[in-house]
Formats: structure tokens, sequence, C-alpha cells
């Protein structure tokens, strides 16, 4: 289906990527939000809290993140669609409730404008360094999906985009972005609401009574339901079978963990996101995220000017981490540089994945400003060697 | 049990659930017509359920299902059930 | 017909008996709880209950109505996202003293503080009850717990009154013992408009009770009954407990406030005009 046009400001918009954050979440029918101020995702919500009431949402600034990052899921119950926003030290405190939006299978978005870390760190200044705890950071075993944008445009369409996979797939997705694409400000393009493709919930057919919260009929993902329809439904943070009931045994376990597990692996393809140029007869090919890919553009123009192979691939998709494709690029032999905003998180994915396939070459930074492209360029000459 | 009661009969009717009782006691404390008694038997999760000792006296007030925390026993108005 | 015990249609048989402990006080909460949801005259459909975790956050579990087990410490917060995004809903947090009032401490206050539309009922059984029998923030003075082995020397909540001082506008204590008084202060908090506030002081016999010398749950509840004293409309500062002390019950305060979504939308209404439509849920 497509957008509701009452969200939807079309036009072209000079927009900093916070900003443009906040219209995507519009434009994605996204009606309640909670947070809690953090440099710098604060513009955010303070543009939410300004457009939500002329749009029929409400946006709640709640005590803490944790609050935060919990009352979103009880929204998402009561029907809405609903996203948290914040920055490392929130993200630090939300945690849980990741894991409870996994296990309950609840869609949201939870948006993170990276900063530098750890601990109070860096909080106006840029940093990629949370990158393994949206992937790993609440206990226990799950999968995630977190998106990358590098532009504001990016982060009006990728906001979108969070929401509908949120809702294909039921899972938490993470949109990652970092202090420089939120606060850069470019034109952002909104189209009309009649050409923005909208993933509506998935609500069950079931009789009153009949309702199974966890039966999958055969699919990944379960039908939704909302508080009020008359199921009398439960949902546990525990382990449960497909009544949602709680379960202690390791074969309920097992049950609920593979298809957490496996609706997001097992659909790979078709949720992850790249974006390649000149990869095709490269040597090398520059591996790169976020605010750090439009850097790398820079050092690449140096490498090809000075005669190097040398292609780009982005991830838009940082999880589930495309492997398959860095896999495909390794086994024909081109060396791989990964500079990122940290000191390499996902490059301990890109090495797990290409080991014994290719060279791979980290470029660190510990963030507050991004690379200096010559420092990538000298990393793209040495990989050639 | 006296001639008057038993020509009016029990105004209540009370119904325990054996299997379910944990033995806490707490409808045969708080019975206001002291109708129960622990009996002998056990049930099967070993615990002594109550039983209704003089079930002429039942006024069918229900509150020992309200106290009992096992869902194990309610009494009902002899009204309700006819 | 054989009569049917009027509790059942509320319960989810299918997963009676349930875990707690003989002599618990939380299934007799329960049969209050469904006495006066049953009697509320609210639409059931349009009830949550809303848990955290603990022995009392098995609450929601039981409960045939729409239920949700959440994180430990933040049932609020989530009933208050279920709340605002559909206010027509009637939101009640079932849940323990710790989680409420120790990890949850900063949800009860804020939540009462914007007079969110929610009732809470608080089973204070002054202990952690599901990890083993911990001190908690409302265990009285002296009580040994098992991480404060010597006595607990530390000074303990007095729940009415902080809930009063944080702006709630129905609030009660009863006993497991005061079952009627019990239904009929957790009716009124479900239908008063506004934070609602209801203490259940609750035997724990297995984890306070034994630990304490207080006896098994029935000895608990004779205590409840030998040791309270009804004072409706107290003042809230008196009425916290000591170990073994009297326990003062009775609602407390019944009182009118605006709530979180009425100030809303007078404030929005107030400065956006006819442009703005009054928000009456996301659906
Ligand atoms: C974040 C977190 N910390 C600790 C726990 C462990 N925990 C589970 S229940 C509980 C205490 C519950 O106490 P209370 O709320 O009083 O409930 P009761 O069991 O007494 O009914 C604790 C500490 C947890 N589940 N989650
Ligand atoms: S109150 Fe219930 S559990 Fe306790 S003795 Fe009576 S029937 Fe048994
Ligand atoms: S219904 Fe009332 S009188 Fe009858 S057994 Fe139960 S508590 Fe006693
Ligand atoms: S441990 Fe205490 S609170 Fe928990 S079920 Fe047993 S008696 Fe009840
Ligand atoms: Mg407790």
């Amino acid at each position: 289906m497509k957008a509701d046009p009452k969200g939807v400001m079309t036009g072209a918009h000079f927009l900093d990527g916070d900003h443009a954050c906040c219209e995507g979440a519009l434009s994605a029918g996204c009606r309640f939000v909670a947070g809690y101020p953090i440099t710098p995702s604060t513009e955010v919500v303070e543009r939410i809290a300004a457009r939500f009431p002329m749009v029929g949402g409400i946006f709640i600034q709640m005590e803490d993140e944790i609050a935060s990052s919990i009352a979103i899921q009880g929204a998402v119950w009561a029907g809405a669609k609903a996203m948290t926003v914040t920055s490392g030290p929130g993200f630090s405190l939300m945690m849980e409730h990741i894991g409870l939006a996994v296990m309950l299978e609840t869609p949201c978005v939870f948006v993170n404008v990276q900063r530098g870390g750890p601990s109070t760190g860096l909080p106006t200044l840029p940093g990629q360094a949370d990158m393994m705890q949206a992937r790993w950071g609440s206990h226990g075993d799950y999968e995630i999906i977190a998106l990358c944008p590098n532009s504001p445009q990016e982060c009006y369409d990728l906001t979108i985009k969070a929401f509908n996979l949120a809702e294909t797939y039921r899972v938490p997705v993470m949109l990652m972005m970092d202090e420089c694409v939120g606060h850069m400000t470019e034109k952002v393009v909104i189209p009309d609401a009649g050409e923005i493709d909208i993933v509506e919930r998935r609500f069950t057919t079931a009789k009153r009574g009949e309702y199974l919260p966890y039966e999958t009929y055969g699919d990944w993902v379960p039908p939704m339901v909302k508080s009020g329809d008359g199921h009398y439904f439960h949902m546990t943070g525990l382990t449960h079978d497909e009544r949602g009931y709680p379960v202690m045994n390791a074969e309920a376990q097992e049950k609920c963990v593979h298809r957490i597990v496996n609706k997001i692996k097992e659909n790979a393809d078709d949720i992850i996101l790249l974006r390649e140029a000149d990869t095709e007869d490269a040597d090398v090919v520059v591996v790169s995220y976020g605010i750090t890919s439009r850097v790398a553009l820079k050092a690449i123009s140096m490498a090809q000017a000075e005669g190097i192979k040398v292609g780009h691939l982005r991830l838009i998709t940082a999880w589930p981490f495309p492997e398959t494709r860095i896999r495909q690029l390794a086994d024909q032999g081109k060396a791989l540089v990964m500079p990122e905003l940290n000191y390499g998180q996902m490059y301990l994915e890109l090495q797990r994945v290409v080991e014994g396939r290719t060279r791979s070459h980290l470029v660190p930074h510990g963030g507050g400003t991004v690379h200096d492209p010559e420092v990538i360029f000298r990393k793209i000459k040495e990989a050639v060697q | 049990m006296s001639e008057s009661k038993k020509s009016n009969g029990p105004r209540g009717k009370v119904t325990i659930n054996s299997e379910l009782c944990k033995g806490c006691g707490f409808c045969i404390e708080f019975c206001p017509a002291d109708v129960l008694d622990f009996s002998n038997t056990f049930n099967a999760k070993g615990y002594h359920p109550p039983r209704a000792a003089r079930p002429e006296n039942c006024t069918g007030c229900d509150l020992c299902g309200i106290y009992c925390p096992d869902f194990a026993i309610f009494g009902v108005l002899i009204k309700a059930v006819a | 017909m054989e009569p049917t015990n009027p509790v059942v249609d509320y319960l989810r048989m299918d997963r009676i008996p349930h875990i707690w402990c003989p002599g618990c006080g939380l299934g007799t909460v329960v049969n209050c709880f469904v006495r006066a949801i049953h009697s509320c005259g609210i639409e059931r459909d349009l009830i949550s209950v809303v848990s955290g975790i603990g022995c009392t956050g098995r609450m929601a579990g039981y409960l045939r109505l729409d239920s949700f087990h959440t994180t430990h410490g933040r049932p609020i917060p989530f009933a208050t996202g279920l709340k605002l995004a559909n206010p027509k809903l009637k939101v009640i947090v079932c849940s323990g003293d710790g989680d409420l009032f120790s990890i949850g401490g900063n949800h009860f206050i804020h939540a009462a503080r914007r007079n969110t539309d929610m009732t809470v009922i608080c089973v204070n059984n002054f202990t952690y009850g599901m990890t083993g029998g911990q001190v908690t923030p409302t265990t009285p003075i002296e009580a040994v717990a098992s991480t404060t082995p010597y006595g607990n020397s530390e000074e303990p909540f007095n729940l009415p009154h902080l809930a009063e001082s944080a702006g709630a506008v129905y609030v009660a204590r009863w006993t497991t013992f005061h079952v009627r008084q019990a239904i009929k202060a957790m009716k009124e908090a479900v239908q008063k408009s506004g934070f609602s506030f209801v203490e259940i002081i609750s035997p724990c016999p297995t984890l306070y009770g034994r630990r304490n010398k207080l006896g098994d749950g029935l000895e608990m509840m004779r205590a409840f009954k030998e040791k309270s004293k009804v004072k409706n409309g107290a003042d809230t500062r008196e009425v916290g407990l000591d170990f073994k002390g009297d326990i003062i019950c009775g609602k407390f305060i019944n009182r009118e406030r605006t709530t979180f979504l009425e100030r809303y939308n007078t404030r929005m209404a107030a400065r956006l005009g006819a442009a703005y439509k009054p928000y009456e849920g996301v659906l």
C-alpha cells in the first residue's frame, strides 16, 4: 500500500539527516515516538514533537531511554507504528528492550545517531563504534536488521525502509546514523505519498478464541494482533510456545531461537541492500558504510587517478552482514580495504567471511572526525602490492 | 442439625476441586459459617483438601472462593444453582 | 447444571495449576482482581493487563485478557505506550514491590506525575519472591532477607505516601485478608480516570514469612487480620509500615486531576487552534 498523504511533506527540501529521519518516520506511517534527549539525535524528536500533533501522532518524552524503548513496544501492541531515537549512552540503556522486541517479535525502529564513545565520549562528534552493540548488545542469541544511511536523503529513505522491514519480519530494525550524517544539510526529495511503498501490518484473521500468537502457518513470521481486538492474547519475554505461553525447556528454546534467528538469515538476500561501483575489474575493493563511505569515495578517486583499479562496495545494510557478496569478491582475488570510525567492528565480520580467501585491511579510526582520505588512499596502495 | 434449618435447607452450596488444593487452610479459617474442615484424605499433590463438614450452614457467600489462592473451591447461592 | 467457579472464565485454565507456593497470597489477589474487573462495567475486550517480572509478574499470564509479561521494572512505561497509542484501552499494571519500586521506581513516579490514565496494583510481599527473598524497598527495618541476613537497616518506602506525593488520584491499601475491600478498591481504581494505585499486602510464606518466623500463609493472614486498622482518609504520612507493627488500611486518596491526555489536548488546541484535532489514538 501507499503512504498516508497526511504525513508526507512532498517536495524538495534542505534538511539535515536528523530532520530527514523524522520525515521518513512520518511518511512511513509512524505515529508514536518515545524518546529522551541526547546529542546528536535530539533534533529528530524535536521535529517529531512539532510535527506529530498536526498529523494525529503522539510524541512523549519519557523519563529515560529504558522507558522509551519499551513504551514504543506498548504502542505497537496497541496497533501503532513506533520508534525511539537515541545515541550511544541511551542506546546502551535500551539493550534489554531490543531483546524484548526480538522475543515478542515487536516490529519497531531504533534510531542511533552515533557519536564518539565509550561512555559519554564525544557527544557532538561522530563515531561508528556502536555497530557491534547494535548486533549483539542484548543478551541471548538473535538477529536484527541494521541500516546505515550516508546522506540526509538516505536518512529519509532508509527510515521508511526500516519501518517496512520491521513489519515484514517482525523484528526491531536499527537505523545506524552518525553525527555527520545527522547534522549535515543537503537536498532531500520527498515524493508524492502515492509513490511511497508502505508495508502494512499483517493482522491475524483468526476467529475469537482461535488466535495463536506464534503460529506461523509454515511461514517464518506469524501474523500480528493488537490489544482491544478480543483475542485475549498473551505476550511474554520468557521462552514461549505458539500460544505465547512460557515453556521452560530446551526444546521450546530451540524452536524459539531457531525461528528468531532464521527468519532473518533465510531472508538475508531479500533484506540486504548494497551499492557497488567499479568492482567488476577492481584489484582492490573498499568496503564502507555511513559517513565513511563518502570519505572513501575521495580516497578511491585519488587511487584511480594513479591508475589503481579500485572499486567500492557500500553496505547500506550492515546487519545481516552481506557475506555472500563479500565472499564472491574475495574469491575473485580482490583485496579488501575497510575504513570505519572504530577500531574494527564490521571489519571483524569481513575478516571472518574472507579468511583464507583474500587479503583484507582495516583502516581504523577512533572517531571524533572522519578519516583523512589520504590514510585510506595509502591503505589502498598497500593493498595492491 | 436443627429441625428449622433442615426445613429451610442450606442457602448456599460449596464446590471443592480437591486436586487443585494446596492445603493452605484459608477457606477453612475464613468461612464465616464454619462449613469447612480439613479432610483426612490426601490429594495427588499430597495436600489435605477441605471438606464440607457442615454443608447445611453454607450461605453461598463465596468468601472461600475469593480467598482460595488455587481456585480450588467456591460457593454459590442455591437459588443461582436452581 | 454443575455450578462453575466464577473466576474460571477470566483465567487461562490451560495454565492452571499456577506456579505459586501453597499459602501464597497471589492467587487471592487474582480472585479479587477478577471480581473487580467483572463488576467494573468496562468492556472486557478493552482491558489490558501488564506485569513486570517476579512472582507477581506472573499474574498477567494467568489472566484471560490481553496480557503482557514484560521486563523487570518496566510494566509502567510499556503500559504508557499501550494507553497513549489507544486511549480507549483500560490499562492495568499488576506487579511486585521490587519491580515497581526498586528497579521501576522512576517510572512509577513519572507516570503518577503525568497522571497517565492507568491503574497500578502493587502486590507488596516485602521481598523479591522470585529470586529467593532478597531485601526490597518495602522490607521493614529489622526484617531478615537473604541479602540482609542480620536484619534490614534501610528505611523502606511508604507506598501510599509516595503515590500521593507523586500525584496519584486514587490511593488505597488493603491486605489479602480484606478481600471484599480489596475488590472494591480495585474496582474503584479502574473506574477512576487518571493514575490510580492500590497496594495489596500479601503473604510470601516461603521466603519472607519463614525467614522472619511469621509462620505459614495462614498465620500471616491471621496477623494481617489482627494487625490491620482501617482508617479511610488517613494522612498517608502516617501509614508507613513497621516490622510486625500495625497495618493501616483504607482508601486514603480519591481526588481529581486533569489526566495526561486531557491536558495535552487542551494545550495543543490552545496553541494550534482549529488546525488541531484532539488526539484520540493513532488508529
Ligand atoms: C533487569 C533484571 N534484573 C534482575 C532480575 C531478576 N529478578 C527477577 S524477579 C526479581 C524481583 C521480583 O520482586 P518483586 O517485584 O517484589 O516480585 P515478587 O517475586 O516478590 O512477587 C528480580 C530481581 C531480572 N529479571 N531482570
Ligand atoms: S483455600 Fe484453596 S488451596 Fe487453601 S485449603 Fe482451601 S481449597 Fe485448599
Ligand atoms: S460459600 Fe461462604 S459459607 Fe459457604 S463454604 Fe464458602 S465461605 Fe463458607
Ligand atoms: S516465593 Fe513467595 S511470592 Fe513467590 S510464589 Fe512463593 S510464596 Fe508466593
Ligand atoms: Mg515482592
